[in-house]
Parts: structure tokens; sequence; C-alpha cells
């Protein structure tokens, strides 16, 4: 393929951005700095150093992961994730049960997680779709991403969780890596029926 | 296949040993299904699932596939989820409304009471002269509808439904009853469906009342998730039973359940602390239920299974549950979260929040059930593992005959209710009649009704 015609395929890719947000030096800036973030966050939680997790976690997160459901098309968007608030998820929480979570992990004696779980966070795909008030003073800002979870528990058993994550970061003071709170999170796991016997690992 | 006397042999209860292999070995498996889930009472779903006519909700009956439905005249059905024509699924929604099931290979159709309905090119194909109700859904032989929660069998012979429940219906009514003791009036909140490697029978088991296994427990008791945890209860529930007789009974028909008896005050005991309007609540729905049942309040249940692999969790949290086999080491575990119906906003949703971190595979409590099961099933899978019977020795003989619960009543933690429910599981496998499978000795004709 000759690179007259690349360069005319991405023309045409271009326009298809992810957001409106204009693409200044302060939005790339941004997005790396996000995307740090996420690769800080997925090492405390692969390193174990769970509590460390928490202290990222705004005090008043909310944290939900739907049960995804096989509706008929055209009903996706009213039937296809249970509800954030309703009825019952595989996680709708608050920093207090995920507070307890990590305590239990922490007992030694949480057989679900002992001996511990080898754990790979991988995100990817990571786009801005909202920044409030704007990219050179972010406070609030709206993430997607795609993750995959790799598991490997004790000797045998293996899981592979993938989906995708829509969260809202809050800056506490600037924007440098150790202020970011995770505000709110919706994780989608790609999983109607849970292929997997637990859910013990955070997202 | 196994011969009759196998089965003896791989349950000896006089001596309290059982084989692995019924918990392994593949041909034992798919014997079971034969035997057992093609013949006993299975919990299929709940009405508040299909609240309207033409409402429908895909489910399980063993390893199959089915669709609980309610017709244009509300009438409720179950239907095997296989088209008459070459098997298709033929709905493959988990839920919906719908006047017609179509089938997505050859397109037949079905009506919402199972009755084939469309067969494109009908008259030039099948010269007009298919027996349509000869190729109908495959209906379950018989259906109940107790208290909301829907049960079926494919076994036309089947007693009824509250025959077969016997002397366990009194302990299954207190998940389906209100909290203020006013009968049914439960709604399905949500449904946890997932997949672990185990034996069905292990989870069965753990909730006929092994009260054994708290110790796996440990990790959740020390940190306490229970609804007065906040308050600084450790635990991962209330001690509602604090003052209570605890009993585990083992039932003739194979049920067990763990229930407790308060003693004669019958005074509430806090639990809710975390939440002024619950705690309100439920001290008013416990009077409330003392006034309505009088000496029969002083029942409270605790966990139970109705044979084979409908289990249930009465107070905190309350839910039914479904084991569907799916292999001899591989379970789908079916968890309907119930609320009375009528409760105030706040009550549900305080109870919600606490069954999903209590329960299923995200539960800080059942994650660690889980994970024995699967371990215990995968330990023994082995040829040397197999030749060593796991122990059912425990309070060997340590129950009562002649309590007004019925069935055999024990006063400490027991594996009778086990041994009980195993009793039964052979007389199943050994093909045995309906009387037999209630409980009579062998060989005694006396009606099953
Ligand atoms: S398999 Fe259903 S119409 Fe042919
Ligand atoms: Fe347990």
């Amino acid at each position: 393929m000759s690179a007259i015609v690349q360069d005319k395929e991405k023309g045409a890719m271009a326009p298809v951005a992810n957001s409106s947000i204009e693409r200044s030096a302060a939005y790339y800036r941004l997005k790396a700095d996000i995307e740090d973030f996420y690769y800080h966050e997925a090492d405390l939680l692969d390193d174990r150093r769970f509590r460390d997790w928490l202290d990222i976690l705004a005090e008043d997160i909310s944290y939900f992961m739907p049960i995804r459901r096989n509706v008929k098309f055209g009903q996706h968007a009213t039937r296809e994730n249970t509800r954030i608030g309703e009825g019952i998820s595989w996680f709708d929480e608050d920093k207090w049960t995920l507070t307890k979570r990590v305590e239990q992990i922490l007992t030694g004696v949480h057989y679900a997680e002992e001996p511990l779980s080898r754990i790979s966070h991988m995100v990817s795909n990571v786009q801005i779709k909202a920044v409030r008030p704007n990219p050179e003073q972010p406070a609030e800002v709206d993430v997607i991403s795609r993750f995959l979870v790799y598991q490997n528990r004790v000797e045998y058993e293996t899981y592979t969780f993938v989906g995708r994550r829509n969260d809202t970061l809050r800056a506490t003071q600037g924007t440098t890596q150790a202020n970011w709170k995770v505000a709110k999170r919706e994780i989608l796991l790609e999983q109607n029926i849970l292929l997997a016997k637990n859910l013990t690992m955070f997202f | 296949m196994a011969v009759k006397s196998d089965f003896d042999q791989l349950v000896d209860l006089n001596r309290g040993f059982i084989s692995r292999e019924i918990f392994v070995d593949a041909d034992i498996y798919r014997e079971e299904l034969d035997k057992v889930f093609t013949r006993a009472w299975l919990l299929v779903g709940h009405e508040s699932l299909i609240p309207n006519p033409g409402d429908f909700y895909t489910s399980r009956m063993g390893e199959e596939s089915v669709i609980l439905c309610r017709d244009k005249k509300s009438e409720i059905h179950v239907f095997l989820n296989s088209c008459r024509h070459r098997g298709m699924k033929v709905c493959r929604y988990e839920s919906g409304n719908t006047s017609l099931f179509t089938c997505p290979y050859h397109s037949w159709t079905y009506t919402t009471d199972g009755k084939l309905q469309g067969v494109p090119l009908y008259r030039s194909l099948y010269d007009g002269v298919l027996d349509r109700d000869a190729n109908s859904l495959v209906s379950v032989a018989r259906l109940c509808n107790y208290k909301g929660s829907i049960w079926a069998t494919w076994d036309k012979d089947a007693p009824d439904f509250i025959t077969y429940l016997g002397d366990a219906k009194v302990h299954l009514d207190q998940a389906l009853d209100c909290r203020d003791g006013r009968e049914g009036g439960s709604e399905v909140i949500g449904v946890h469906k997932w997949v672990f490697p185990a034996n069905w029978k292990f989870a069965a088991e753990n909730f006929l009342g092994d009260t054994y296994h708290n110790p796996s427990h440990r990790s959740v008791d020390m940190i306490g998730i229970g609804p007065s945890a906040a308050a600084g209860k450790k635990g991962r529930r209330d001690d509602e039973l604090e003052k209570a007789q605890h009993v585990w009974i083992s039932f003739p028909e194979g049920h067990g359940v763990h229930s407790a008896i308060q003693p004669d005050a019958n005074e509430y005991v806090e639990s809710f602390l975390d939440n002024p309007v619950l705690e309100q609540y439920f001290r008013h729905c416990f009077e409330e239920r003392k006034r309505r049942l009088g000496e029969q309040a002083k029942l409270l249940p605790f966990v139970g299974t109705i044979f084979p692999n409908t289990s249930y969790h009465g107070r905190q949290p309350r839910g039914l549950c479904a084991w569907h086999p799916h292999s001899p080491t591989s379970t789908e575990g079916w968890r309907f979260f119930l609320v009375d119906k009528d409760a105030p906003a706040e009550v549900k949703d305080y109870l919600r929040r606490y069954y999903m971190r209590y329960s299923g595979p995200a539960g800080m409590t059942e994650q660690d059930d889980m994970e024995n099961w699967l371990y215990a099933t995968a330990a023994s899978t082995g040829t040397v593992a197999r030749r060593y019977p796991f122990n059912y020795q425990q309070s060997m003989g340590a129950f009562a005959t002649d309590h007004p619960l019925g069935g055999e009543v024990s006063t400490q933690i027991t594996e009778q209710i086990a041994r009980g429910f195993y009793r039964r599981w052979t007389t199943y496998m050994q093909g045995g009649d309906w009387n037999e499978l209630l409980g009579a000795p062998a060989g005694n004709r006396q009606a099953a009704e």
C-alpha cells in the first residue's frame, strides 16, 4: 500500500475522534497524566498494595459493576445492564464496603484469596470524554478505558476478565499523579453468566 | 451403569462413609441427571420475574434450558427451551415479553402457552397435515406456584409439591413469607448466575445445615460485614438467634434444614443497628409476626436445602438458590434475592446492598464457600483419592424422632442431615418408587399423597 493511500485513509479516520475536546497541548498532557495514573493504579493492585489503592479512591466513590443481560435488539439501552442503585448487580459499592474487602484480604485467612492470586491489570483505549472546567485546569475528568484482568489462582485456576470502565476522576490539588482520585467507576464486564467462581479482585 | 447394590456400597450410612465417586465420576453424574433431575421437584423461578401476560424468563432444570412463561391468559408454564423441529434453542433472551416465540433456525413459531403455531410452507411441504399438538414445546409434567416460587418436575407420577415438601414446608415458608408473618408476598429483586468448578452436591450439602464449616468464614467474621457492622458488631450477620435453641433437621424426603426455636419470651434481638429505619422496621415486623403466629413465631429459619438442588437463606441475607449441574465437576449457581414486595424503599435498598456484599461470587462470605467446593472437588478426582471415602460420622445417632417439627431433629451440629440427603439420593439412584422417595421403607405401599 502506497504512502499516499495510507495518508488518505488516516485522513478519513481522523474526524471520528473520541470527543470534541480540542487537541491542545494541555489536552495531551492531561491524557498522558491520566494514563500514568491508571498504570500506577494497576501497579498498586498487582503489587497487592491494597491500602494504597484505597487511598486513591475518593471518600464518596461509587463503584459499580452491573450484570449484563441478553436482551432483544433495540432494548440494549434500556434493559441490557442492571442499574446502579436498583436491584442486584455484581458490585454497587461505596468506600466502606471496598475497605471491608481490603481488610478481608489482609486478614490472611480469606481463603478465596489465600494464598493470594497472581493478577495483572492491563488498561488501554483511554479516552477523555469530558473535562471540567477545562483541560488547562482540570478538576473533574470523565474517562473511558478498556481493561483486561488476568488472574492465576493457586496452580491451575486461570480467569480472564475483559471489559470497559467508565470513570470520573477528580483532581484534588494540581494534576500530579498522586493527586487523582477515582470518584466514580462503572465496570462493564463482557460476560452474561459470570464465567468465574469468584470476583475477589478489584477492577 | 452402576447396578442397584453398587449404591449401597458407595453410600455406606451405617458406617458413615460416602465414596468420592459420587462427586466426580462421569457415569454416575449422567445417571444422576436421569434418575434425580428428571423426577424430583426443581426450583425454576419466581412469579415476580414474569408479572404480566406474555412475560418470559429463561431458566434451567438440571442441565437443560427451560422457558418460564406467563401466557396471554396469565397462566404460568414451563417448557423445554428446544425446538421440536431440529432442536434449536427457541429463546436466547434472558427475559422479556412476547406474543410468540420464533425459532431462529427455520422459523417455526410457538405461542406463549407452548403450542406450535406457524410452520413456514406448511401446505406445500407438509401437505398441511403436520400434527401441531404433537410438536408443541415440551412442557414439564407438573408445575407448582408455591407462595410465588415456581417449581416443576418432569415426572407425571410425582406427588404434588406440598406432599413432596413434607415437614420441611414450615421452614421453606420462613424464606417465602413476609417478615411480619403474612403468607407469601415476596419478590425477586435480582438474580446472580455464575459457574464454578465443583460438584453440585457440595453446594446443596453446604446449605443443608453444614454449620460445621463456620471456621472457613473466619475472615469475614473478623472484619464484620453484617447490618450492625458499622456499629461495631463483628460477624457476617447479626445474631438474631443468640438465645434460640438451634435445630438441625433431616426430613425423610431428603430435605434438610437448620432452623432455631426462640425461647418462650421470644424477644426481639437488635439487628440492623446501622440504619434506624431498618431497625425500626424489623422490630415492627418481629412484633407483628409474633402477634399473628403466636407460638409458631418462635420458629425462625436459618438455611436449608430442598432435595435435590434448591437451597434457601431465610433471614440475613434472604434468597433461594438453584445449583444447576453442568458436569461432574462444574455447577452453575443461581441465586434469587428476595424481599417483601411491600417493604419500604429504604429497607429494600439496604437489603440489596447487604445481599451483594454477603452472597455469591462477589460476596465476601460466599467466596470462601466456593473456594472450598472447588478444591474439595479437585482433590477428589485422583485414582488414589477415590479409594478413600468422605467421612460422615459426625453426631451419629444424636437425634430425636419424636420432635413436633417432624423428621430427625438434632440439637447439636450434625451430619445426620447430610446422611439423610444421601440416603434419599441413593433411593433415587436405585430407581425407587415415589413411596420410597418420600421416605417410606421399601415395599410399603401406602399412598404417597
Ligand atoms: S429447529 Fe426450530 S424451526 Fe427448525
Ligand atoms: Fe458458608
